[in-house]
């Protein structure tokens, strides 16, 4: 079998692994547009910080490619995909055939339509190469003032990842709050507090242009949309994104996709959506794989979750906020306002409807977060736990005692083994 | 790869595993200056739920959701052994959110910490299996 894979990221590299787990031997080859090993593409707010290099937020190893047998065309973009004929396009004119078809080819800003905006040269912030044109940027301009577009979780790392490198940072936004995707009103309001006590300036609620701004540099990070255009004309179903199962199958038999270009079900609502972050990426790459290469796989949905750090605060959420809400913590809306007292602030917070968890927000308070993450994506049943038992600490006295005793325990006990010695 | 197992009705709660774990991944080799007025940082908890205890620590699964969500590349399965790469990790915690255990937490140094079996630390295979008084936690 010949595999070929439309993209080079997470979704990708979880295609890759998948497809060796169960073929070693097939030739892959990997298209990718940029010019770049896989990176962790998080992390570029990291890179500019400071806190990572170039070697370092590589995603795998720099042998990798060639220990999984691929060979990477990298810096070639695939422009179409002839379903009938099972061949990809290259834009250098190149035309490769496939036995099975992986899309991984990801997200790309979306940039809505801002008053003036056509009058001005703008940053965007996804890519490796996003990031150094920003860095080159801001080496360029000393002391610079930076206008961002965007309070969501692509314009606050922005905003984090050139704080040292600028001077003053503004951000708006049209929504009432910064991170709305992942944050309720209360604890948006601990973050923008913790973000303005380190001297970011917001404006929300606002329908502004540029033009009502002075600014060195200007940052549109008003999100991403699903890149699908090489799919355009292969006959695929392409809502926001293009439609996959939880085999990660497109509707031809031989054409997979995966990543932040997909839509598909989640595990907490069953609905269709787009969920783009890297950790359902990799799974549904690998889900793509395994079954491209023959295998049987089947991922949960995807599960919306978010772990992400702005100055040393540390949000954990996943899931939706529904339902009864029971939390701790010692942040307070009315606090907001005394900026210095934020930074020590923290918020644990769980939404629970009829006998499940239906999400959670945690705000530096997240000891051992993903056994809720679990309750939340496998919906068991917690109406025997009581309120402060849920929200005190999490354990695995949260499931039920025989799952507890498949996960620790030794299942055939020899006799004898346990015995303990007299030590005295 | 043997793994390590653990039988609540053997668990004493004495919590001597927390130290253990503690202590040998301290880089200490004097088990006071490791421990006296210090945060417990271990990657091993035991958890107390009226009569029952029990010690957890990371399953090494076979299908890791930790290895699968860093977004570094930090976490890899190497021999059988879930492993962190502390100079790759940015300390999202994305693996915290995603194990579904427990068996990860944030570290002093701004890593992520979990349970490597002491393959690499001094202790060189597991402690707590090595010191837990009554045999509640085995190695097989």
């Amino acid at each position: 079998m010949n595999y070929v894979i439309i993209g080079n990221s997470a979704a990708a590299v979880g295609g890759i692994e998948g497809i060796r787990r169960v073929d070693r031997e097939g030739l892959i080859t990997i298209v990718g547009e940029e010019p770049y090993h896989v990176y962790g593409r998080p992390l570029i707010s990291y890179l500019l910080e400071g806190k990572t290099d170039a070697e370092r937020m590589k995603y795998r190893p720099g042998d990798f490619y060639e220990k999984n047998g691929c060979e990477l065309k990298k810096g070639v973009a695939a422009v179409k995909i002839d379903a009938k004929k099972k061949t990809v396009a290259l834009e250098n004119g190149e035309v490769m055939p496939y036995g099975r078809l992986l899309i991984a080819t990801g997200a790309r800003p979306f940039v809505p339509r801002i008053r003036g905006l056509e009058k001005y040269e703008y940053h965007t912030f996804m890519t490796l190469g996003d990031a150094l044109k920003l860095k080159a940027k801001t080496d360029a301009v000393k002391n610079a003032k930076v206008l961002i577009f965007g309070a969501g979780l692509i314009g606050l790392k922005c905003a984090e990842a050139i704080y040292k490198r600028v001077s003053e940072i503004t951000v708006v936004d049209m929504a009432d709050r910064v991170l709305p995707s992942i944050l309720d009103a209360e604890s948006s309001a601990l973050i923008k507090a913790h973000l303005e006590s380190r001297g970011i300036k917001f404006l929300l609620s606002a329908d502004v242009s540029p033009d009502d701004f002075q600014f060195d540099i200007l940052c549109v990070c008003t999100g991403v949309t699903p890149e699908t255009a090489v799919a355009k004309d292969a006959g695929l179903e392409i809502g926001r994104g293009i439609f996959i199962d939880k085999n990660s199958r497109t509707g031809d038999p031989y054409i997979y996709a995966a990543g932040d270009c997909t839509e598909s079900f989640s595990a907490v609502t069953g609905r269709r959506g787009v969920t783009p972050i890297l950790p359902n990426a990799y799974i549904q790459g690998e889900t793509a794989g395994i079954n491209m290469a023959g295998g049987s796989a089947e991922y949960d949905g995807a599960m919306p979750m978010n772990a992400i750090g702005f100055f040393g605060k540390h949000i954990l959420t996943a899931g939706i906020y529904e339902g009864e809400e029971i939390k701790r913590g010692s942040f307070a809306a009315a606090s907001a306002s005394d900026l210095s007292s934020v930074s020590a602030c923290t918020l644990k917070k769980l939404f629970v409807k009829d006998g499940g968890l239906k999400g959670f927000i945690f705000i530096d308070d997240f000891k051992r977060a993903g056994i809720y993450t679990a309750l939340v994506r496998e919906r068991r049943d917690i109406s025997g736990l009581d309120a402060d038992a849920l929200i005190e600490n999490a354990g695995l006295n949260f499931y039920p005692k025989e799952f507890r005793d498949e996960v620790l325990k030794r299942r055939e006990s020899r006799q004898g083994i346990y015995a303990g010695e007299n030590l005295l | 790869m043997k793994k390590i197992y653990v039988q609540e009705e053997w668990c004493l709660k004495c919590r001597l595993c927390e130290y253990i774990c503690a202590y040998a991944n301290s880089g200490f080799k004097d088990i006071a200056a490791a421990l006296k007025d210090k945060p417990i940082n271990t990657r091993i908890t035991v958890e107390e739920s009226g009569r029952i205890s029990y010690a957890v620590s990371c399953r090494h699964c076979d299908e890791p959701s930790c290895v699968k969500s860093c977004i570094s590349g930090a976490l890899e399965k190497v021999d059988g052994v879930v492993k962190i790469d502390k100079d790759k990790c940015v300390g999202c915690f994305t693996c915290v959110l995603a194990c579904p255990y427990g068996a990860i937490a944030a570290g002093e140094d701004g890593a992520a910490m979990k349970c490597e079996l002491c393959v690499e630390n001094s202790g060189g295979s597991p402690m707590c299996v090595k010191y837990c008084p009554n045999r509640a936690i085995i190695l097989e």
